[in-house]
């Protein structure tokens, strides 16, 4: 593990995304390294969850490529990016809000035979172990089986969260996974990253809260507009430091040194 | 530990809740037909009658199956009666042209499968909402057939004396059961453990509550919309040639009454027009109670005007009560 600390995982290089005429992204320059956490930082609407999309293969980016172990894969999509070792708890959740909670665990890559047949008691029994293993769910309330509208927010994001961390991942990316939760529940997440970090492996977050987000991260980067403004490792800034740049660039658009 | 004992306390709860629209749609036939067995005991304690709703029911049940997977994917197909049109067009054809039934069954499917995959592809490539899509396509293929056949019938006499005719349309020696129920009860079980058991299955579900989640999680939501509509060309075609089989006869407007049948029939078994709930279940006594009301309103004495009345209200009455068993969680 520790030999690997400094190289790159997922790696985006030139990256340009435009929705009609509204421009995400812009000459994205963005990594990961091995068993690195790197907090995410941008007002709304600044292409936080555009950028997460693109490294998850939902969106395809119109210019640039991606990289993953330094190796430049064509054609990147959401199959490629999970057999890579992606996983993305994301602001939407991604749940079926109609379908039961084992089915949302395993949506997408359902567990069955080579014919497609579905091992539903597998799946439910997997299911019930990492819903208190890793989400200490133990509500007698909330099954596999049941439905994901009947569970609070918090809840719901507990599966979203565990169904990421169920498939092993390499790289866990959070896109404002807290807002819906309690300070309990939250105080969980951030457990879960220090968890991810001292696993040996990776994760990005995204979060409103620096205050949060500052603790778990090693490496800080700011978006603005669609572009990466600046960044900054831990050793380099201090919280307070942090705060300011992120108020200057709320004010002037810019950093006070440029980085 | 935990789950069993879940399961051990509340699990008359927990199912009667998990199926209340199952349960609340087969109370509805329960209802209907003890009003119809008090009201005319001679007609609906005799055979005659089931046997009647088993020769016909099944034009509209099938395709009424299909469509459930269509509507459970949040899309909707009308076209459906043209490709039970078409089916039984190319049928006829290819049997007059071929004399062999086997060859004409193979091209009516791969008709429907060609019809479907149309459908898909102005949904999922040309971005055509469905409900207009479909429009278009429905016009389109009953086009096609009015032109190809002029307007005209195509008898199918000669059809009968094949095997394939008795083991789509004959009778089962036992109670004269019509084969088509067979295939009905055939149908039903493949598309439910498609639906229930495979992977595919919880791909329909997925895409139809949430498509966004469902991308976002690597399901290829276009091909899964793609085979839904394929799937409801290919099962609208064959019903179509069992409709015509059953009475040796092709005629140009052939489906066009099942349309609103299997549509009501899906929607009064309780599946939801917003797509990513529904069940097989559901439709195959909605389409009992649509199937039967006609022929009992008749029984019971009223006339046949007021069919469209009751059936009104029986949709009108299922959708509110679903729509209110669904908010309360
Ligand atoms: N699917 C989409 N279609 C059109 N515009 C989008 C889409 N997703 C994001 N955008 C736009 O891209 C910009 C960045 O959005 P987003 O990445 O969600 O920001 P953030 O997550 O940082 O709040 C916004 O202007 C948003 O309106
Ligand atoms: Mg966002």
């Amino acid at each position: 593990m520790e030999d690997k600390k400094l190289s790159s995982l997922i790696q985006l290089v030139g990256i340009y995304k435009h929705f009609g005429g509204v421009s995400a992204l812009e000459d994205i320059n963005f990594e990961v390294g091995s068993n690195e956490v790197v907090g995410l930082i941008g007002d709304n609407g600044a292409g936080k969850s555009t950028m997460i999309k693109v490294i998850m293969g939902v969106h395809r980016a119109d210019k640039g490529k991606i990289c993953f172990k330094g190796e430049e894969v064509k054609n990147w999509s959401v199959e490629k990016a999970r057999k890579c070792g992606v996983e993305t708890v994301y602001q939407e959740k991604a749940l079926g809000e109609k379908q039961t909670v084992w089915s949302n665990i395993f949506m997408g890559r359902e567990l069955s035979n080579r014919f497609g047949f579905l091992k539903i008691k597998k799946a439910k029994e997997e299911t019930d172990r990492i819903m208190k293993d890793y989400i200490g769910f133990t509500s007698k309330a909330i099954t596999p089986d049941s439905f994901v509208n009947t569970m609070s927010g918090g809840e719901q994001q507990g599966v979203a969260i565990a169904r990421a961390l169920y498939f092993n991942a390499e790289l866990i990316i959070l896109d404002e996974p807290t807002t819906a939760l309690s300070l309990s529940e939250t105080k969980k997440v951030l457990d879960f990253i220090k968890k991810i970090k001292e696993n040996g492996r990776s994760a990005i977050m995204i979060s409103h809260s620096i205050y949060q987000l500052y603790p778990v991260s090693d490496r800080f980067v700011i978006l603005d507009r669609g572009k990466i403004v600046g960044e900054f490792k831990k050793e380099e800034i201090s919280l307070d430091g942090l705060v300011e740049e992120m108020y200057r660039i709320a004010t002037t658009g810019h950093l006070s040194k440029k980085s | 530990m935990l789950k069993s004992n879940n399961l051990m306390n509340s699990s008359w709860i927990n199912s009667a809740r998990r199926y209340r629209i199952q349960l609340s749609v087969s109370g509805v036939l329960v209802v209907l037909f003890s009003i119809f067995i008090i009201g005319r005991p001679g007609v609906f304690l005799s055979y005659d009658i089931y046997y009647a709703f088993m020769s016909t029911i099944p034009f509209t049940a099938i395709p009424a199956l299909a469509l459930t997977l269509v509507i459970v994917t949040g899309e909707i197909d009308l076209s459906f009666p043209s490709a039970m049109g078409m089916g039984g067009l190319v049928f006829s054809y290819v049997f007059l042209a071929t004399k062999n039934i086997y060859i004409a069954i193979v091209a009516c499917l791969i008709t429907g499968l060609i019809i479907g995959a149309l459908n898909g592809f102005l949904v999922t490539k040309v971005r055509i909402p469905s409900l207009v899509a479909t429009i278009g396509t429905m016009y389109l293929w009953r086009g096609v057939i009015m032109v190809l056949c002029s307007g005209r019938g195509i008898p199918l006499v000669s059809t009968r004396n094949t095997f394939l005719f008795q083991a789509l349309v004959g009778r089962l020696p036992w109670k004269k059961i019509p084969m088509q129920v067979v295939w009905f009860i055939v149908i039903a079980i493949f598309l439910w453990v498609l639906l229930n058991r495979h992977k595919f299955g919880s791909h329909v579900y997925h895409l139809g509550d949430n498509i966004n989640s469902a991308r976002m999680m690597g399901i290829n939501v276009n091909r899964v919309k793609l085979f839904v509509f394929m799937q409801m060309g290919v099962f609208a075609a064959f019903a179509g040639v069992l409709a015509s089989l059953e009475v040796t006869y092709f005629w140009p407007t052939l489906g066009s009454g099942y349309l609103m049948k299997a549509i009501a029939a899906v929607f009064v078994g309780g599946t939801s027009v917003v797509g990513g709930v529904g069940t097989l279940f559901g439709t195959c006594i909605g389409v009992i109670i649509v199937g039967c009301l006609e022929a009992g309103i008749i029984a019971m004495g009223m006339t046949g005007f007021w069919t469209q009345l009751v059936y009104g209200l029986i949709i009108i009455i299922s959708l509110s009560a679903y729509s209110f068993l669904r908010r309360e969680k």
